[in-house]
């Protein structure tokens, strides 16, 4: 028995681990996202973009969609849904908008993140086109629609009959300077 | 294994002469037994500072108002109290335990790796230093709470969060070169004959401890690293703004901090087990099912971490889930208090001051058990989340538990370190002003908690007034009477009767075989295991 190799031996498989997990607290990152991606958690929504199938509109129920908007700290911007709740049927595309102001004496730009309660729901509700999807600059003073197009999925479930959509709106003109108009923001907003 | 494979061991060439003179020898020591006691030596200082935070905190809440310290302040102290005993006093203590016992109870000269254990202490004074000066900085110490949560540990800290990162990566780095050690000194540093089985429990307990530590400070440090990216370097991980998620924080930082207070509490099985036959005068009951029982533990302690989370929300599954496997370590934990309890069962007992705070251990920390069991009730959480209940369930586990168990441990091993018998007067005087400190302290605590009192807050309402008060005399009996515990241990050190090599008598164990105090080197030649321990 030779003790230091031995001894180097475990001290290579324990240094090993300790890289390992120091990676694995890293990789809990996208496994995060990539689980509540699967199962809808956290109101993330992950259905976005066009659909080229023809969706089949159940005329026989209806589905209450409340739409409402909340500011981070700091935000002095102006915001709300145009019109704050839509009684819609499964499959039916329905376009809205919201309304932003800045009303500030300077250039600003703005991230809307949103979420859906209950979170259940989140895996039914499919954003063909959403504001969120985008950075939203606005200049001092302007004011502008923000539109987005949604409909429900047709095989939402019998119990969820009232869904709410809130869209938080934040204050990233400082990061996108630090930043520089780089793609991280972008790339993120993809999984929103 | 023979003689010879010792001669070629690369310390066998200085066996024969004792400790360098003067600082130096501290500063270059890769003596197990010199860097055990600086680790335990640095401990009690932390302990100490820590504790003089903790007599802060109390004093402010002795009355309903805002009296002694601004709110900032008091934040400051909350964090800084719980960064500063956890990692710098319970784990500290633990490591130094185990540097001066492990080999001595295994048969090996020294730690595997004794260049990079001198390197593992001498990183945590820095690591420290760095922490405790934030509080001169612009802005203060960090104010977060000790678990940092993201964004109030990252927008919203002050700046020298920064310094609090670097200090987690230096203690974190310390930790796991000091785990690596261990893991490679018990499993080839045994002397022959020593089985995994025949080995301590005290060995048992530091060996899957220093996997867990292996497993989970590196997540920590990646942790802090994200934050540290967030805060510097435009990242979103935490950040909402840029598609980030703080509750994913909650999730990285309890993956590492459930397994962490397994940490702090598996060595203390450990302890008390090697403690607790000694004065029963009888073999420890059920010692294999004491090894599963540890391991199981250490498993279920990956897979429960969002019982910390109950109320972030999680779905219904989860929260059963987290709730279920949770209540099931109660079993293994039940295991051990029972062999405890059987191995006390028609034994010899006599009450020495060790024995006193191992007994003390096990029933403390089962009512600390009992009441993590409450909490573990999702349903019930929703209630208990963020109140003092919380808090007197960790301090009940912490304190009569990891703390205790150092207190047994040192005063178990007194004399073998310093050659002098134990002081039973004086430890009995600690024990028992310890002990009604402790309770008075942290048992109104459960009351204040239900009745809805929020933890970390300089101020409360009327009605919790006098709980208040009552828990900030026992802090102050409590702090006070650790200058009993400092001045027992330095008298001991100075002076005392001399101790035999086995200086309890129903002890067992090879640490036990070599005289008091242990020579500088000890089992040079390995030591001959017999068949039956």
């Amino acid at each position: 028995m030779n003790r230091a190799a031995d001894t180097r031996k475990v001290v290579a498989r324990l240094v090993l681990g300790t890289v390992l997990m120091f990676g694995f607290g890293f990789a809990m990152v996208p496994i995060y996202d990539v689980f509540c991606q699967i199962t809808g958690l956290n109101g993330k929504i992950s259905r976005t973009g066009e659909v080229d199938e023809q969706i089949e509109v159940v005329e026989s129920r209806q589905v209450k969609v409340r739409f409402i908007s909340s500011f981070n700290e700091n935000m002095p911007w102006e915001f709300g849904p145009k019109q704050p709740v839509y009684r819609v049927n499964p499959g039916q595309m329905q376009q809205t908008a919201f309304i932003a102001r800045n009303p500030t004496d300077k250039n600003m730009v703005a991230q809307a993140v949103p979420s859906v309660s209950p979170a259940e729901a989140a895996q039914y509700l499919h954003k063909v086109n959403c504001f969120c999807f985008d950075r939203q600059p606005l200049d001092a003073g302007a004011e502008a629609e923000m539109p987005m197009v949604f409909f429900i999925d047709p095989k939402i479930p019998e119990h969820l009959d009232s869904i709410t959509l809130s869209y938080t709106l934040f204050d990233i003109t400082d990061q996108v300077e630090v930043a520089d108009g780089q793609t991280v923001l972008n790339e993120k907003r993809s999984t929103l | 294994m023979s003689t010879a494979d010792i001669a070629a061991d690369q310390h066998d060439d200085h066996h024969d002469h004792g400790p360098a003179k003067g600082l130096t020898r501290w500063i270059y020591t890769t003596n197990h037994k010199d860097i055990g006691s600086m680790y335990l030596w640095f401990s009690l200082a932390m302990f100490l500072v820590g504790g003089c935070m903790a007599l802060v905190i109390r004093a402010e809440l002795f009355q309903p108002g805002l009296q002694l310290v601004e709110p900032g302040f008091f934040n400051q102290m909350t964090t800084m109290h719980g960064l500063i005993m956890v990692f710098g006093a319970v784990m500290p203590a633990f490591v130094g335990l185990a540097n001066w016992m492990v080999p001595m109870m295994i048969g090996a000269p020294d730690m595997a790796l004794p260049r990079m254990n001198n390197w593992s202490f001498w990183i945590l004074p820095f690591a420290f230093g760095m922490l405790l000066l934030t509080l001169f900085m612009d802005g203060g110490a960090p104010n977060f709470g000790w678990t940092f949560y993201a964004p109030l540990s990252t927008t919203y800290a002050p700046p020298s969060v920064t310094f609090f990162i670097f200090a987690v990566h230096m203690m974190g780095i310390s930790s796991i070169m000091g785990a690596i050690n261990i893991v490679a000194t018990i499993l080839n540093m045994r002397a022959p004959g020593m089985t995994l089985m025949k080995m301590p429990l005290f060995v048992w307990t530091w060996l899957i401890t220093a996997y867990l530590l292996i497993a989970v400070m590196p997540v920590l440090a990646g942790v802090v690293t994200m934050m540290l990216m967030d805060i510097h370097f435009g990242t979103s991980f935490f950040d909402a703004a840029g598609g980030g998620d703080p509750v994913l924080f909650q999730h990285v930082f309890w993956f590492f901090g459930h397994p962490e207070v397994y940490i702090m509490i598996l060595p203390a099985f450990g302890i008390v087990s090697a403690i607790i036959p000694t004065f029963a005068r009888k073999k420890l009951f059920g010692y294999a099912s004491m090894v599963y029982a540890t391991a199981s533990i250490a498993f279920l302690s990956f897979i429960v971490w969002a019982h910390h989370m109950f109320t972030v929300g999680m779905p219904l599954a989860g929260e059963l889930f987290f709730m279920f496997t949770t209540m099931l370590i109660a079993v293994p934990t039940g295991v051990k208090v029972f062999n405890w309890v059987a191995t006390m069962w028609r034994g010899s007992m006599t009450f020495e001051t060790p024995m006193l705070f191992a007994i003390a251990f096990v029933i403390l920390f089962t009512i600390g058990g009992f009441s993590g069991l409450m909490l573990a009730i999702a349903p019930v959480d929703f209630q208990y989340h963020d109140t003092y209940f919380v808090v007197a369930h960790f301090h009940y586990v912490l304190v009569p538990g990891a703390i205790f168990s150092i207190m047994a441990a040192v005063y178990y091993w007194l004399p073998k370190w310093t050659g002098h018998q134990l002081n039973e007067k004086a430890g009995k005087f600690h024990f028992w002003m310890s002990f009604i400190g402790v309770n008075v302290t942290f048992f109104p605590m459960h009351f204040i908690g239900l009745a809805g009192m929020p933890r970390r807050i300089p101020d409360y309402a009327l009605q919790f007034a006098d709980f208040n008060a009552i828990a900030s005399v026992g802090a102050f009996i409590f702090g006070l009477s650790q200058l009993i515990f400092v001045w027992n241990v330095i008298q001991n050190i100075r002076s005392g009767k001399k101790a035999e090599a086995r200086c309890w008598e129903g002890a067992e164990g090879l640490e036990w075989e070599v005289p008091s105090p242990a020579p500088y080197h000890t089992f040079s030649t390995p030591p001959q295991i017999d068949g039956a321990k």
